[in-house]
């Protein structure tokens, strides 16, 4: 009997775990995929939202801002790559330049701090980038940018470093409320928790609707993106969104905390809730689009191109809080909900440990370190992970420059990584511009040796996605 | 540790060029390889056809290497294997190379020339903007060839290739001789991108289809590869409405270009020609940067390794001519340029004092020719003129360039090389 079983390992699922591990409690976190951070967490626009943007008094303006005050102190002490990069909202049109300060108003009302409207002259002094289309800014200092996988993982990490208990392949199929507790039936037997909390991403309706009177209904919006190679990354300093206008929200062009460009999304609502593919004319739209905010947009430097699913829920905002007796929802988190994620976690968790009256762990551990990145590190870090284990110096990623050492730290730390995909996530090896083409099957090989499989038994990201079939005619060797 | 000079990449590319330095009188050359032998791409190349200009033989390409690897171990000349580059700096005219590997760490050595011989990657699917899923099932051409050629395994068994370059055509053929079946080539062109003795070799005599002016549209499958739609293309390279076909497969190859991979060069600040993505190079097959000369794949992107191994011998002959202090920095450079349908010449420049007594010029068209010829002006004097049956961007074209017969001509600012129709 675990105190509280939490569905769903993304970003979300993971900060309510780490917060909670914080207090004298049993956690199970329970994941249908093979990993952590494999929904929506790894597919959106990588941003820490200023908060502006929400409408004033809903929940997704309420935990925007305290989110991403949130992130300077977390992402220090859980090794979480962020950057305070600032954001545009490009006014294209003279006439529109009221919804400009329509959106500052908002901000204020939201409480966001050093909200500015720069002119083009203004504007264009800070980002030099910025296209002749534009003839105004709203300028929000505070927004930033971070890598949701390391995010994700960090909250998890932690979370487990303070004892919280991780069950992947495990798919939620029912839950039946006993006396005190609930059964929790799953693809791998049943589990039993005195707490459920949903944390399902764009399945939390289902899981929602196991449990309560009141139904809930998110559709998958389905986004596009396009991501571009390093050589552009540094075309923009900002993270540049349009005003939404009558062609919807805009694309936006953002630089990575890696120092790619990332290009996106679209916005169409989806039947299937897996429904992660890009389309030609999606991905037409968000070249075409983002080339409206930069001049001389690099469209021919993609390296890749992905699509995510956001959890919208019809009411247009979060579902957060008890929603049936010992069940606690944080469905419907759709944009803003990286940015939110952190205080989601913390304001579920504060729920959850009234409703248990658990009280705080005195042995909590509050600092997570992440896998030491040889492409980021000085001269003097390089040295020194070398001198502590010579496979820092065999680099296996030529173009994210990722070693041996660090692949198999990924495999060998808590939630070890166990898929390509996994060590792409943790590592970078294979998100470079080859795209895994020289390393994959040297990571098979690594992944192979450090778990003792054999090679074919190594998947992308999950049991039916094999790399390998077989044999040659030769056979097995 | 200071070398006379650093060959970056144990290739086909750097094995010649250290050759070529070595027969020049150049003994402290060191050469240093990422993997974990010498020879490059060609251990995986493990069909025939390779050599038949170098040794007037057919070999596979660990054969070809291994002739080449032998030649540098009889001439003992060093090099240093599971080592990575991560940096060319100058200092004053030195060059310092940054490596890591696991015996030495993190090191500098430093050098009087350095040859960049790093090859080539390949054009991956996010590059081609092919929409769809991202399941596993989708390997580039070279990776799937390294599953079945090193490893010994099979990545799938239904395979649709798109795009028909050399590497492509090469694993249709490989493929269905361990059992797959190959269900077609698609090609955006409308002529293939790869040799046509491979068309013959490895599409023809297996019956494998080759559908120009096609594409992929749409890839299926969540978690591992269940088909591809693939469509027409017009004349811009869109999809015609109506010729949607759903190709059920487990595997998607893809074949569409290589890149030279010049991280490194643009890090030490050498200018890329953006047509090719190798560097700009002269005569003497040297960059912007005094003292560092290119070759092979990484310059621009060969379809026979005999011709690498004839650039980079020459890279290898000119970096000791520069080490021996035989090269004239100030001379004046005449640019190449590639005119009517030539898309790109190597070299882009040449210095007529520092020119051997033959030059081999090297180029690709933009698109298939048929009985034209290939011009060749200086001034405006024609220096040749060759007849051609066909050329096509598939296959690479060369002519050779006479100093004597350039130091003849009065002015000459300008070389073009140009596609001509024949007029009889």
């Amino acid at each position: 009997m675990y105190d509280v079983l939490i569905i769903g390992a993304g970003v979300i699922g993971c900060a309510i775990a780490r917060e909670l591990s914080k207090y004298q409690c049993d956690i199970a976190v329970v994941e249908r995929e093979s990993d952590v951070c494999e929904g929506t967490s790894k597919a959106n626009s990588a941003i820490i939202h200023a908060g502006y943007d929400a409408i004033p008094g809903t929940l997704k303006a309420r935990f925007n801002a305290k989110g991403n005050a949130m992130m300077t102190e977390l992402s220090k002490r859980l090794d979480i790559p962020f950057k305070r990069d600032g954001s545009m909202v490009l006014c294209f049109d003279e006439k529109r330049i009221s919804e400009l300060e329509e959106l500052k108003r908002r901000g204020m009302e939201n409480g966001i701090e050093g909200l500015q409207i720069l002119s083009r002259q203004e504007a264009v002094q800070i980002e030099p980038s910025l296209s002749d289309e534009v003839v105004a800014v709203l300028y929000a200092p505070t927004a930033g940018i971070v890598c949701p996988f390391e995010m994700t993982i960090a909250f998890a990490e932690n979370s487990v470093m303070n004892g919280a208990k991780y069950y992947f392949n495990r798919e939620v199929t029912g839950i039946r409320r006993e006396s005190g507790y609930f059964d929790i039936s799953t693809s791998a037997g049943n589990m039993q928790a005195k707490i459920v909390v949903n944390a399902a991403g764009v399945y939390a309706d289902v899981i929602h609707n196991m449990v309560c009177e009141e139904k809930i209904h998110i559709t998958p919006r389905r986004g596009e993106y396009c991501l571009m190679d390093k050589n552009a990354g540094a075309l923009v300093s900002h993270t540049l969104f349009q005003l939404p206008g009558k062609f919807g929200k805009g694309i936006l062009v953002t630089p990575t905390v890696h120092g790619n460009l990332l290009v996106g999304p679209t916005a169409t609502d989806e039947d299937d809730r897996e429904g992660v593919y890009t389309t030609g004319e999606g991905l037409a739209k968000v070249l075409k689009e983002g080339a409206r905010s930069v001049s001389s947009f690099p469209n021919r430097q993609v390296i890749t191109s992905f699509a995510g699913l956001r959890a919208h829920e019809d009411s247009g905002d979060f579902v957060l809080g008890e929603k049936a007796d010992g069940f606690f929802d944080a469905a419907g988190i759709a944009s803003p909900g990286l940015s939110c994620a952190p205080a989601i976690g913390e304001y579920i968790a504060g729920l959850v440990a009234a409703k248990l009256n658990a009280v705080s762990r005195c042995d909590y551990v509050a600092e997570r370190k992440g896998i030491p990145h040889i492409n980021t590190a000085t001269k003097e870090e390089r040295e020194a992970l070398i001198a502590a284990d010579s496979s820092f110096a065999k680099v296996v990623c030529r173009c994210e420059l990722v070693t041996e050492g660090e692949i198999k730290a990924a495999i060998h730390r808590p939630l070890g990584a166990k898929t390509l995909d996994g060590i792409k996530r943790r590592t970078r090896a294979g998100m470079g511009r080859c795209q895994s083409g020289f390393c994959s099957p040297k990571v098979l090989e690594i992944l192979a040796k450090e778990l003792d499989k054999d090679i074919s038994e190594i998947t992308k990201c999950g049991e039916d996605s094999g790399f390998l079939i077989g044999y040659n005619k030769g056979g097995a060797r | 540790m200071k070398h006379d000079l650093i060959i970056i990449g144990g290739g086909p590319a750097g094995l010649a060029a250290a050759l070529g330095a070595r027969e020049k009188g150049i003994t402290d050359i060191l050469i240093i390889e990422r993997d974990r032998r010498l020879g490059g791409i060609l251990n995986q190349c493990i069909h025939n056809g390779f050599g038949l200009h170098t040794f007037k033989e057919e070999l596979t390409g660990p054969e070809y290497a291994a002739r080449f690897i032998s030649r540098i171990e009889e001439a003992g000349i060093p090099y240093i294997l599971n080592t990575m580059v991560i940096d060319i700096a100058m200092s004053d005219a030195r060059k310092i190379v940054t490596a890591m590997n696991e015996e030495q760490g993190l090191f500098t050595l430093e050098a009087d020339a350095v040859i960049l011989a790093m090859g080539c990657r390949e054009r991956p699917r996010g590059a081609l903007n092919i929409p769809g899923y991202r399941p596993a099932g989708i390997y580039s051409a070279g990776t799937a060839q390294y599953f079945v050629n090193v490893l010994g395994r099979m990545p799938g068994k239904e395979v649709v290739i798109l795009g028909s370059g050399d590497i492509g055509l090469i694993m249709a053929k490989r493929m269905t001789i361990e059992g797959a079946r190959v269900r077609l080539v698609a090609e955006l062109m409308p002529y293939s991108g790869g040799l046509k003795r491979n068309i013959v070799q490895c599409l023809n005599d297996f019956d494998i289809p080759l559908k120009l002016s096609h594409t992929v549209i749409n890839i299926h499958g969540k978690d591992r590869v269940e088909g591809v739609t693939i469509a027409e293309v017009d004349s811009k390279g869109k999809p015609v409405e109506g010729t949607e076909e759903y190709i059920s497969c487990d595997t998607l190859l893809l074949s569409c270009g290589l890149i030279p991979e010049n991280e490194l060069s643009q890090q030490l600040g050498v200018e890329l020609n953006p047509v090719t993505n190798g560097p700009f190079v002269n005569e003497s097959l040297e960059t912007n940067i005094s003292g560092v000369f290119a070759c092979g794949n990484v310059l621009h992107v060969h379809d026979l390794v005999d011709y690498v191994s004839g650039e980079a011998t020459q890279a290898g002959y000119n970096a000791a001519k520069y080490i021996a202090g035989k090269t004239t920095g100030t001379a004046k450079y005449i640019p190449i340029r590639g005119v009517n349908g030539v898309r790109y010449t190597v070299p882009s420049s040449i210095c007529i004092d520092n020119m051997d007594e033959r030059l081999t010029v090297r180029f690709r068209v933009g698109a298939v020719y048929k009985n034209v010829k290939i011009v060749v002006k200086a001034a405006d004097t024609v220096l040749m003129s060759i007849s051609k049956k066909i050329v096509a961007p598939g296959e690479m074209e060369q002519v050779i360039l006479l100093k004597n017969k350039l130091t003849e001509i009065e002015n000459c600012n300008e070389i073009v090389i140009g596609v001509e129709v024949q007029n009889d």
